[in-house]
């Protein structure tokens, strides 16, 4: 079984998510906000990351850029999945080393699970 | 004191932005004081009286300087407010959408049991969000376009091959409204634009000639009884490339003609014909597309049809920023 580290603040997403993967035989972690995000994915290592950007206490792209700089966890892939769409926020997560990014209302839940299924097999 | 930092944090044309006014008002006052003493060192022989005129003047000038300036430094600030408030809570709506639409995406998902009654009212929950949703992407284009902050991308891309993938977009659209579309015109040069841009125009456009064609032809007035047709024309014109979209469909009222561009505002034939939108289709296109050096315009009889254009410059390298936000 595949994990999943889930950092997002909107529990409402967590539950949908949570919900529609499972069919799929993953294990998803949820994390609230970005200290416990970064805490957790260095705690269980998971195969693949979800990161939104704008959370409490760290945002996504300090979560992001400490991730990438901590040995044990910079191979993990990282989609960020959030609602920012302005080309520098794009910019600066794929620079700081992010996979995909995504614009969550760009996208059906089908959609995102496909890319999500897709981005853990290549993990 | 930056004035053009200043003026540029308003988003307003610089003739408007209150820094600039107030330092062309002091040049004013400069010079209108100089030309009263020259006057008064002509004919009023007492000096102290010229003396006293002068200051009298030089102080009610600088008050009305002072009003005027700051009566359109709080316009701008309201104005710079107004749009910053639209950016803030479209986003903020964004995420709540987003719960929504993937939540009824989980429930009409595969698998999930449910009746035919559930099902049409899980229809009008998705026709609703997707609304709410695009209602949402316009007020954030309307705010991004204010502030000078959308997000061009340019490169070169051959028009007719952008032409065809929307008229795929829109394949089963016109085919729902039984509404022809043809093309016309000659190989034209590459564009060097944005083509998301030009995507979103001609889509536009098209959306409107298709809502608005004829939905029952035996509805149409006598004469009028053809089939319902679009013709996207393209014309080189040197140094721009001119694209027509021509309609025989009800055409838009004389009266609301001159309207037509604000934001907001909504036909006649669009409230009686119940079609969906919030009016702030063609400010969008008309904004952005004056902001990448076009133009749009249009031409429309009632129960005839319309024909809307657009030009486009073939290299326009720079764009034009926009500095005068519409009022609305």
């Amino acid at each position: 079984m595949k994990q999943i580290l889930f950092i997002e603040d909107e529990s409402a997403i967590h539950k949908t998510f949570s919900d529609a993967l499972a069919k799929e035989d993953y294990e998803i972690t949820s994390a609230l906000d970005g200290e416990i995000g970064l805490r957790l994915a260095k705690e269980k290592k998971p195969d693949l990351i979800l990161l939104d950007l704008v959370l409490p206490k760290l945002n996504g792209f300090e979560v992001l850029k400490a991730l990438k700089a901590d040995e044990a966890t910079k191979a993990i892939p990282v989609i960020v999945l959030t609602n920012l769409e302005q080309m520098e926020d794009i910019q600066k997560a794929i620079d700081l080393g992010a996979r995909t990014y995504l614009v969550k209302s760009n996208y059906d839940l089908s959609e995102v699970v496909d890319m999500i299924k897709k981005a853990s097999k290549e993990a | 004191m930056n004035v053009a930092e200043d003026c540029r944090k308003y988003g307003t044309v610089l003739w408007q932005c209150p820094q600039f006014l107030f330092f062309i008002m002091g040049i004013l006052i400069i010079i209108s004081v100089m030309f009263s003493f020259s006057l008064g060192k002509r004919y009023i022989d007492n000096p102290q009286v010229t003396l006293l005129l002068i200051l009298s003047l030089t102080g009610v000038l600088l008050s009305i300087a002072f009003i005027i300036t700051r009566s359109f430094e709080q316009l701008a600030e309201a104005n710079r407010l107004k749009t910053e408030f639209v950016s803030i809570v479209s986003h903020q709506l964004r995420s709540p959408l987003t719960n929504l639409k993937w939540g009824l995406d989980f429930l009409m998902g595969e698998g999930a049991a449910r009746n035919q009654q559930e099902t049409g009212y899980f229809h009008i929950l998705r026709e609703n969000i997707g609304r709410m949703h695009e209602l949402v992407n316009d007020l954030l284009t309307v705010s991004r376009v204010e502030q000078g902050t959308f997000p061009f991308q340019e490169k070169e891309f051959e028009l007719q091959e952008l032409i065809k993938q929307v008229l795929v977009e829109f394949q089963s659209a016109s085919l729902a409204s039984n509404v022809e579309i043809q093309v016309e015109g000659k190989r034209i040069p590459k564009l060097y634009s944005d083509p998301s841009l030009v995507r979103h125009v001609l889509g536009n456009i098209l959306d409107n000639a298709i809502r608005y064609a004829w939905k029952d032809v035996e509805a149409a007035p006598q004469g009028k009884r053809e089939r319902n047709r679009i013709v996207i024309r393209l014309k080189d014109k040197g140094s721009s490339v001119r694209v027509e979209v021509e309609d025989n469909g009800v055409g838009i009222p004389a009266e609301d003609q001159k309207y037509i561009f604000q934001k907001f505002f909504r036909s006649s034939n669009a409230v009686r014909r119940q079609t969906e939108g919030s009016g702030l289709g063609l400010f969008i296109v008309k904004s952005l597309l004056e902001k990448a050096g076009g133009h749009i315009g249009f031409t429309s009889e009632e129960n005839k049809g319309s024909t809307f254009w657009f030009t486009l410059p073939y290299g326009a390298k720079t764009y034009k920023e926009i500095t005068q936000p519409t009022r609305g």
